[in-house]
């Protein structure tokens, strides 16, 4: 089990858990951002944060510490 | 920068929104679509409107509407806020959800991104569940097909069971089809229209709440989506159907019961709180996943690696903060170099029309004080105005709008996002600075964008920290006589670029230095979460780009100064010369505020000056013009090198000229400016403070490096 800040420019992952509450949590689902859901990270920030996701076919910017809270597992296909 | 003739100016002062029906039989129609679809492309091609678009989020910040007619029906189109959702999270969102709601359209159309229609599809089922007669217009077909994604659109529209319209909102023929759809459509209301299916202990729920309301008169209302919103238990919402349905509506004894019932059923599965919620989205988002399957193919898969090589660049470690300043500083040269030759010869011109002006005043033999009020005063500030700022303006606004069209500005904030994380605030303010950057007031309505309502004052307070397109000329110019007069050619055009563009800096950094005092004073909080999309790039129409910001923002802009320059013009020139005692009024009220300006660096004048263009900065440097020449005399054309030397003759030194940028970064908004952050904070007090706050700061700076300077010299 890892979380989504620990996915590196490139990677896949798929989502397992939203551990967020509240607002974050409603917004991150209003992008589709639900479980089963197979994210890329496709880059990050000059300054590191926020980190940008390919979700369903968008492009999001994510901060890292709200990425800290979104349980990932590795792709089936290995990808 | 969302800059049109209806968002900058007074009219940046939204006043909500009013249907206004010009004669009863109109259709109404609601615009709705996830943010940076092209929805105000549409609306504007529909309504030969010019709504402010531009690639990135959040732009309609709040309801504009339009008239369009076919051939059997007239339209009006209200064009809301983009969201993702409409289950009313942010403001934005809430205005959404309650116009398709409680506005009662006749019809709404959803617009949808067809490179991303499975995410778009989520808030096209959450539109159907409220609403059957919508819509589908799936847009940007052109982007898609370059992208080699293929779509469906009959098989789309037969899963979701509402009429769907391919469309290249650039090509106003592809809306004629949409139109012809919306004229179809209260016929073919018909229950075809997709129904989610919940996870069954939802649906019994719900089906517990339906059975109480189908004894109800709930009007328009979708009575199952109404159940599935009762059982989710909102607030906002039920104030809304307060308002709507009747206070007593709620307090319906049947319908309170089988509310309670219901909602204990769900707990007893152990659905309560977050996870309710959870699984109605889920259940959507699914659905939208499973109606794209089949609907959608994509022809190749590296359709975005073009998009990813730019980023790769302009959003690199070690790229992206030099790109910034690179693309900056070169706008800026563009602009400075571009606008010298025709900005002589405007003034050439105008100034020659001044001599016939005085020529015919003296034939018709016109008293020399009304030559002097009309000529000298009313001509001259206007003649100033557009000779210095329309130049700039025609070259800066299309660049601009250039970049925004591009899809750049989202990633400017997505650069800005940490530093400004630091100051305990949000990325998007970098969107709404740049938007100062055309208007301050249209900043300022823009920082609606921003969700959290600490983060969004912040950004309201600190935004009149970049210059507004009413201060760039000003600067320019300053920065053209004091630093640059001596150089020559290329050379003197990027000393110039560079020099602005350090100023335009230290404008940021004192943003992001107000912003964290800010935060750790009056606005104490931490940085709320947040999300960015960040758009596809796309290729901006250029021809239609340089149109539209000539008219649309650069003549109106420029009328606006003028406007305000005019009266001023007047009003100066009789301050300058009716004389009590020994000296003019502008000159008493110079003398008295001298000796605190000379501290500043400054002298009265020029600080006269600042706080008569309180109604609009373009008119500081005509006011401190025309108070020197009324004590002397100058008759010669005001070419740069001229109006240097009077300015040197009135005691200017490049510590002066330093001053004077400084304080023209930084006083007080503009009036306009403060009209909006009165009506946006709807406090005194906010307002106070965004007035106070960058004057402190000039205040301070320029005594700190007057003092400085003095003493090294």
């Amino acid at each position: 089990m890892n979380s989504l800040d620990k996915i590196k420019p490139g990677e896949h992952a798929v989502i397992s858990k939203l551990n967020i509450s509240g607002n974050m949590r409603r917004r991150l689902l209003d992008i589709g951002l639900i479980e089963n859901t197979e994210v890329e990270c496709v880059g990050k920030s000059p300054a590191g944060d926020p980190l940008a996701f390919l979700i369903r076919g968008a492009v999001i910017a994510i901060r890292s510490e709200d990425c800290c809270g979104i349980t990932v597992r590795p792709c089936k296909a290995g990808g | 920068m969302g800059l049109t003739k209806n968002s900058v100016g007074i009219k940046a002062v939204d006043g909500g929104l009013v249907i206004q029906k010009e004669n009863g039989n109109e259709r109404v129609v609601a615009l709705a679509g996830n943010p940076n679809v092209g929805k105000s492309t549409v609306f504007n091609a529909l309504t030969g409107m010019n709504q402010h678009t531009g690639n990135w989020p959040g732009k309609t910040v709040s309801n504009a509407q339009g008239y369009c007619k076919t051939e059997n029906n007239s339209y009006i189109l209200v064009d809301i806020p983009g969201t993702y959702s409409l289950m009313a999270h942010s403001a934005e969102e809430e205005v959404a959800r309650n116009f398709i709601c409680f506005g009662e359209p006749d019809a709404v159309v959803v617009v949808c991104d067809a490179t991303c229609l499975e995410r778009n599809l989520n808030l096209v089922i959450q539109t159907v569940e409220i609403c059957k007669n919508t819509v589908v217009c799936v847009n940007l077909l052109d982007e898609a097909r370059r992208k080699g994604i293929k779509l469906d659109l009959k098989k789309l529209s037969e899963r979701l069971g509402v009429p769907v319209v391919g469309t290249v909102a650039q090509k106003k023929k592809t809306l004629t089809e949409l139109m012809k759809t919306l004229d179809k459509v209260p016929l073919n209301t018909s229950d075809n229209a997709i129904r989610v299916r919940y996870p069954d202990i939802i649906e019994e729920a719900v089906g517990i709440i339906e059975d109480a309301l189908n004894g109800m008169d709930c009007t328009q209302l979708d009575k199952r989506w109404l159940s599935l919103k009762l059982l989710e238990n909102d607030p906002q919402l039920e104030a809304q159907l307060k308002l709507y349905l009747g206070s007593d509506f709620l307090d319906n004894g049947a319908l309170k019961a089988a509310t309670v019932k219901a909602t204990q059923k769900l707990q007893l599965c152990g659905v309560r709180g977050d996870k309710l919620k959870d699984m109605i989205v889920s259940s959507i988002v699914l659905t939208a996943e499973k109606i794209c399957n089949g609907v959608v193919t994509y022809a190749e898969s590296g359709y975005r690696s073009a998009d990813r090589k730019i980023d790769r660049v302009l959003t690199s470690r070690w790229g992206g903060y030099p790109v910034m300043l690179l693309l900056m500083a070169f706008i800026f040269w563009l602009t400075i170099s571009g606008a010298n030759y025709p900005s002589e010869l405007l003034s050439k011109g105008l100034f020659a029309v001044q001599d016939m002006l005085s020529d015919l005043f003296m034939k018709l033999g016109a008293p020399e004080w009304l030559h002097g009020a009309l000529v000298m005063g009313v001509y001259r500030v206007l003649a100033w105005v557009v000779s210095v700022m329309l130049p700039p303006m025609a070259i800066f606004f299309p660049l601009f709008t250039l970049l925004e069209d591009s899809g750049y500005l989202p990633r400017v904030a997505y650069n800005l996002d940490r530093p400004f994380k630091r100051c305990c605030a949000c990325g998007k303010q970098a969107l709404t600075m740049c938007m100062g950057f055309g208007c301050n007031a249209a900043g300022v309505v823009g920082c609606r964008i921003i969700d959290s309502p600490r983060e969004r004052l912040l950004a309201i307070l600190t935004n009149s920290f970049v210059p507004c397109n009413g201060r760039f000329p000003t600067i320019i110019t300053v920065i053209a006589m004091f630093f640059v007069g001596s150089a020559a050619g290329v050379f003197s055009s990027v000393l110039s670029a560079v020099l602005l563009t350090a100023v335009i800096v230290l404008g940021i950094l004192m943003t992001f230095l107000s912003t964290k005092l800010l935060s750790k004073t009056v606005l104490k909080g931490v940085p709320s979460s947040f999300t960015l999309e960040l758009p596809p790039y796309r290729k901006p129409q250029i021809g239609k780009v340089i149109v539209r910001s000539v008219f649309d923002r650069t003549l109106f802009v420029l009328g606006r100064a003028a406007a305000v320059a005019a009266p001023a013009g007047l009003i100066i020139w009789l301050a300058a010369n009716i004389t009590v005692g020994e000296s003019s009024i502008l000159q008493h009220c110079a003398n008295f505020l001298d000796p605190f300006a000379r501290l500043m660096g400054l002298d009265g004048v020029i600080l006269i000056a600042f706080i008569l263009g309180f109604p609009a900065n373009e008119i500081v440097v005509p006011i401190i013009i025309m108070a020197y020449t009324a004590n002397g005399s100058l008759t010669e054309l005001p070419g740069i090198f001229v109006m240097k030397n009077l300015l040197e003759a009135n005691g200017w030194t490049w510590i002066t000229a330093i001053c004077f940028l400084i304080f023209c970064l930084m006083h007080w908004p503009c009036s306009t400016t403060l009209i909006t952050i009165k009506k946006e904070t709807g406090s005194l007090k906010w307002t106070a403070l965004a007035a106070v706050l960058p004057t402190v700061f000039g205040i301070v700076l320029c005594i700190l490096f007057n003092l400085t300077a003095k003493m090294f010299l």
